[in-house]
């Protein structure tokens, strides 16, 4: 039998609910524990190994001088590395704060910013290459799934490009934007949840970032003619992905 | 072990979180005793300033996977608090469900998966599970069914997206509560069974005395509202939280310490809960606790485990009693949005969560502050360290720091959670390395 591959997860600024998405596929993982060897899961094993791995998964954003350092030893030990869920892919909600000065964000929470030195929050990709992205927050279990998968057996994960919309109408759900007029994201926003949003009756938020061709500022002109003003036109772009160039428009950047 | 011994781990396992611990002995005393995290900042009270109030729970929901749901409650109560909305009963028993199914499944993954392994002398639960199969589907069973409940509910186990000001998109239909149920009346027996198992174990018998903090509720055990309560008297309304309750800056973490001011330092979590509202627990579950000699009030902190197990089992058995008497109907849900102020506390898994906000007249939050269970009790984690260890110096380092590292895990501590806001953050802080553990 050929050796096990070896698995790494990586928390760097995020909410651990990446890694919960994984430890929730309770049925899967008995036998994913089977096929693979977990190299470094720090909220799950008190041992881990230095490495090289196959394939790390990396939760977080990096925000911090020290995590531009780790990210790149963890680049550096992994054949494949695999930006897992929004902050890891493009800051998530914390980078609303990339959207003013820093001092500003710093004196409205410490007493002294003297002493504190923040800095703008990014994807993993502003620092290494990444090979897969999960986009996100949280990413389905069943595209970490997947990418375990295709690498067990050395292909490429098959990771949806196509927006929303279409797991809505396999839902047939009524179109919460064109029938209701609701400022729906689905038409911009990357598939993967299974339409939750708009099945439970609530309008899509963007949690899984931009589709692979997202026509934003079209989105953002049918978001204008149902009423909504620029500023809520703006906060519903700099939410989970605004520093996406995708969104770039949308989110006053040209 | 020698007199003078430094116990230091850089990245400790089995929790959620980056959180590290560094004792310095000398002849014999603790000369200090440092929880330190050092999970780097998010900002959450500097960029929600600026945002709508209808949007704050699902932004707040994002300082933490483990408990986006308490974060959510807590968030939408404050935010009708501030903005004078009252919800209905449905609204109030669907949220009470929401938070007990967390409950269950934060408490199971704490209990067989990151506590557990230490107890039954593994690394992880990894091992654990090919000597021990039967356990590890059962934890496995026990966590799905919380959270397949907090996915029916919420649409999703993490970062739910029903729940909203007011109310809730979409309520679950009876036919699939009744579903969840059939299980839930399973997976009691499994947990009656583990409070033998969990309290069967060689927990350590460290006991001190200190504030044990909770809410409490005439009505109910008390988890999304109630009275701020203690073991020394405190006795509030949640609007009054920030007059008693103090905060201080520590160099060596980025979470802030919470204490009682004019007191010390406080417990949150299951043992001060079962401690303080032990008359609430469903008979069931002060019957198991009966069973095995819990007698509240106890100041063990180890035994938080134990706890733990005995609100598994009071937990399904209220999700069974809401389940039963909920009849699920579409609500219109509306509000007016003015300005106004508000807080709420709620009861996450670990402890007491505690959101406040201020809103323009447009709605836009002003103000935001958040303090989560985590930063609510690492003072007195720290506290209990300091008394903890002088009594460890006759074991051999490897296992002192284990002990250590064990209470910590009895806290089960959050650590994403209590760094939403960084503090501090200090020039000389020795540099961490994920790789640093030896």
């Amino acid at each position: 039998m050929s050796k096990k591959p070896t698995v790494a997860v990586w928390k760097f600024t995020g909410c651990a609910g990446c890694q919960m998405e994984i430890l929730r596929l309770e049925d899967e993982l008995p036998s994913i524990l089977e096929a693979v060897d977990i190299g470094y899961f720090m909220m799950v094993k008190r041992h881990y190994s230095s490495g090289p791995y196959d394939v790390s998964f990396v939760e977080g954003s990096i925000s911090t001088p020290r995590e531009i350092e780790e990210i790149k030893k963890v680049r550096s030990n992994s054949k494949i590395v695999v930006a897992l869920g929004d902050c890891a892919v493009y800051g998530c909600v914390p980078s609303i704060k990339n959207w003013f000065p820093e001092r500003f964000m710093e004196e409205r929470v410490y007493d002294n910013p003297s002493v504190i030195h923040s800095m703008k929050i990014h994807g993993i990709d502003e620092y290494v290459p990444v090979d897969i992205y999960l986009g996100g927050c949280p990413p389905h279990r069943g595209m970490f799934m997947e990418t375990i998968r295709a690498l067990l057996i050395s292909i490429r994960p098959n990771i949806r490009r196509h927006a929303v919309c279409m797991e809505c109408k396999f839902r047939e759900n009524e179109c919460l934007l064109t029938s209701r007029k609701r400022p729906c994201m689905g038409p911009v926003t990357l598939a993967g949840c299974g339409a939750i949003c708009p099945s439970y009756n609530r309008d899509c938020e963007g949690c899984y970032g931009p589709m692979s061709d997202a026509n934003a500022t079209g989105l953002a002109e049918e978001f204008k003619a149902i009423g909504l003003s620029s500023d809520e036109i703006l906060r519903k772009f700099r939410k989970y992905a605004g520093n996406s160039p995708k969104y770039a428009g949308e989110v006053g950047t040209q | 072990m020698k007199r003078d011994v430094s116990i230091s781990v850089d990245y400790i396992a089995r929790v959620e979180g980056v959180g590290a611990l560094d004792i310095k002995v000398s002849g014999g005393k603790v000369e200090y005793a440092k929880f330190s995290i050092y999970e780097s900042p998010k900002f959450f009270e500097a960029f929600l300033v600026g945002r709508r109030c209808d949007e704050v729970h699902e932004l707040t929901s994002r300082i933490c996977g483990i408990c986006p749901v308490a974060h959510q409650m807590t968030a939408l109560r404050a935010v009708e608090n501030a903005l004078g909305i009252e919800v209905s009963q449905q609204t109030r028993d669907l949220r009470r469900l929401f938070a007990l199914s967390a409950h269950i499944s934060s408490h199971v993954l704490n209990l067989y998966f990151l506590a557990a392994p230490d107890y039954f002398g593994y690394e992880s639960v990894i091992p654990m599970a090919r000597h021990d199969l039967d356990f590890f589907k059962r934890a496995l069973a026990l966590k799905k069914v919380g959270n397949d409940l907090t996915e029916l509910i919420g649409g999703r186990s993490v970062h739910p997206i029903s729940a909203i000001v007011g109310g809730f998109t979409a309520p679950p239909d009876k036919d699939s509560l009744r579903a969840i149920k059939a299980r839930l009346i399973k997976a009691k027996d499994y947990a009656l069974r583990d409070v033998e198992l969990f309290s069967s174990l060689k927990i350590p018998l460290f006991e001190r005395r200190c504030e044990h903090v909770a809410l409490r509720s005439d009505s109910e055990y008390a988890i999304n509202e109630g009275r701020l309560v203690s073991t020394d008297g405190l006795n509030i309304e949640e609007n009054e939280y920030r007059k008693y309750i103090g905060e201080k800056q520590v160099l060596h973490s980025t979470a802030k310490h919470s204490y009682v001011k004019n007191r010390s330092s406080i417990m949150v979590g299951p043992l001060p809960r079962v401690n303080l509202n032990f008359d609430k627990l469903s008979p069931d579950a002060r019957k198991a606790a009966n069973q095995i000699g819990f007698q509240p009030p106890v100041f063990k902190p180890y035994m938080s485990i134990v706890a733990r197990v005995l609100e598994v089992v009071n937990a399904i058995d209220e999700s069974i009693a809401i389940i039963d008497r909920l009849k699920p109907k579409q609500e219109e849900l509306s509000f007016e949005i003015k300005a106004g102020e508000g807080a709420a506390i709620t009861e996450a898994p670990r402890g007491i969560l505690y959101h406040y906000y201020k809103f323009d007249k447009e709605g836009k939050v002003e103000k935001a502050d958040i303090v989560t269970p985590t930063a609510h009790y690492a003072y007195n984690v720290e506290r209990d360290l300091y008394e903890l260890v002088p009594n460890l110096l006759d074991q051999p380092l490897e296992e002192a720091t284990l002990k250590c590292e064990m209470l910590i895990r009895a806290y089960d501590p959050c650590i994403s959670c209590s760094t939403h806001l960084a503090k501090l953050k200090i020039e000389n802080k020795p540099e961490r390395s994920l790789f640093a553990r030896k």
